[in-house]
């Protein structure tokens, strides 16, 4: 029974692989077009304002995901839930790649406009302890051969991880840093242009879709790990 | 309604967060020093004693202030409260300008008086066409 459940989930996600990879091609093709083309310079940055367009949908994407991460291995850690791990684990690989990407776009984007490729101000550091906190989590689910010992450390990793989120994004207001404050607010007025603010949407679209392909090819690497059981060593 | 397992993990886990937020914020406390990545001309105007050692101060360029001669750029950091006199050589990042945000790194001389040695531009979190900025600066 519980096998059977798990071909269906199996071939569920890789039909949705296939549907998902063509809406992000799309996704990506009107975001780029829109980002690099039809989006206007800004007033004071020209064209390196471009940058922006990757570079903080992946910042929101690594923090989005390292929250998942977080809230679901706390369900693990408190419920003993046995499905969400598999699916923490998931997701980890991309949100370290869209967080070492918001890294790099940044430093590329802080010669052009603050005048160095590193400051260590509160949200570069912050977001540099959040990558270290992702390779950490990814790490111990290599490290550790205990099935049920594996599972623990990996949840408190990402649950004390979880503390840094907040700073990262309150530090630019919090501390007098460098990097400037968010511009995009739910509860204030945003402060980018609607001319910039689309195609900065869209790219965020197009990242989650990514984002959301890398974590259903890693669930059926783990799903298959589980069906040949020999490999099974989570 | 759950289990008394349930309730230890989760009486463990508020143990071990709260300890660990108050350890990261009482650090975070005693550091705020390095922290902060520059201070405010005010900052600096309330320090008990003149630092010699490499600082930054940051905040806005004072609109026309900025001077250029061969040797040199002067111009001042204002928070609109205090000012601070800074003199430069060397290139300044393209963004910097006046009415717009500064970081200069180096070293007081006194507590009006900033030598810097390397400037950095902070920009703020608006982004505009420039068509949008001429017609806001019409108005």
């Amino acid at each position: 029974m519980k096998l059977f459940k798990q071909n269906r989930i199996f071939n569920l996600s890789i039909k949705s692989q296939k549907i998902v990879l063509i809406i992000f091609l799309i996704t990506l093709f009107i975001g780029l077009y829109e980002a690099l083309i039809l989006s206007p310079q800004d007033y004071l940055q020209g064209d390196s304002v471009r940058i922006m367009y990757v570079h903080v949908p992946s910042a929101w994407i690594s923090l989005g995901i390292f929250s998942t991460i977080a809230f679901l291995s706390f369900l693990v850690f408190i419920f003993k839930n046995k499905n969400f791990f598999l699916i923490a684990k998931s997701l980890a690989p991309a949100g370290l790649v869209f967080n070492i990407i918001a890294l790099v776009t940044g430093s590329l984007w802080g010669k052009p406009t603050w005048g160095t490729w590193w400051a260590w101000d509160a949200r570069v550091t912050s977001m540099l302890i959040l990558c270290l906190f992702y390779l950490m989590y990814i790490i111990a689910w290599r490290i550790f051969e205990n099935k049920n010992y594996v599972i623990k450390v990996t949840s408190l990793i990402a649950i004390v991880g979880a503390i840094n989120v907040p700073v990262v994004k309150f530090s630019v207001s919090w501390w007098s840093t460098l990097h400037q404050p968010a511009s995009v607010n739910l509860m204030s007025e945003t402060t980018i242009h609607s001319s910039m603010l689309i195609p900065l949407a869209i790219m965020t679209a197009a990242f989650v879709l990514f984002s959301l392909l890398i974590f259903l090819m890693k669930y059926n690497t783990e799903l298959i790990k589980i069906k040949n059981k020999g490999l099974d060593r989570l | 309604m759950y289990g008394k397992k349930v309730k230890l993990r989760i009486l463990f886990l508020v143990i071990l967060l709260s300890s660990i937020v108050l350890t990261i914020f009482l650090v975070l406390k005693s550091l705020e020093e390095n922290v902060i990545y520059f201070l405010s001309p005010t900052d600096v105007k309330n320090l008990n004693e003149i630092k010699y050692d490499k600082i930054r101060v940051g905040g806005m360029v004072k609109n026309n202030s900025v001077k250029i001669n061969s040797q040199k750029i002067t111009f001042i950091i204002t928070d609109f409260k205090n000012e601070i006199n800074v003199t430069y050589s060397g290139l300044v990042p393209n963004l910097f300008q006046e009415d717009k945000g500064v970081v200069a790194e180096g070293f007081l001389k006194d507590k009006n008086y900033f030598k810097a040695e390397k400037i950095l531009a902070k920009h703020d979190e608006n982004y505009m066409p420039p068509e949008i900025k001429e017609k806001l600066g019409e108005k």
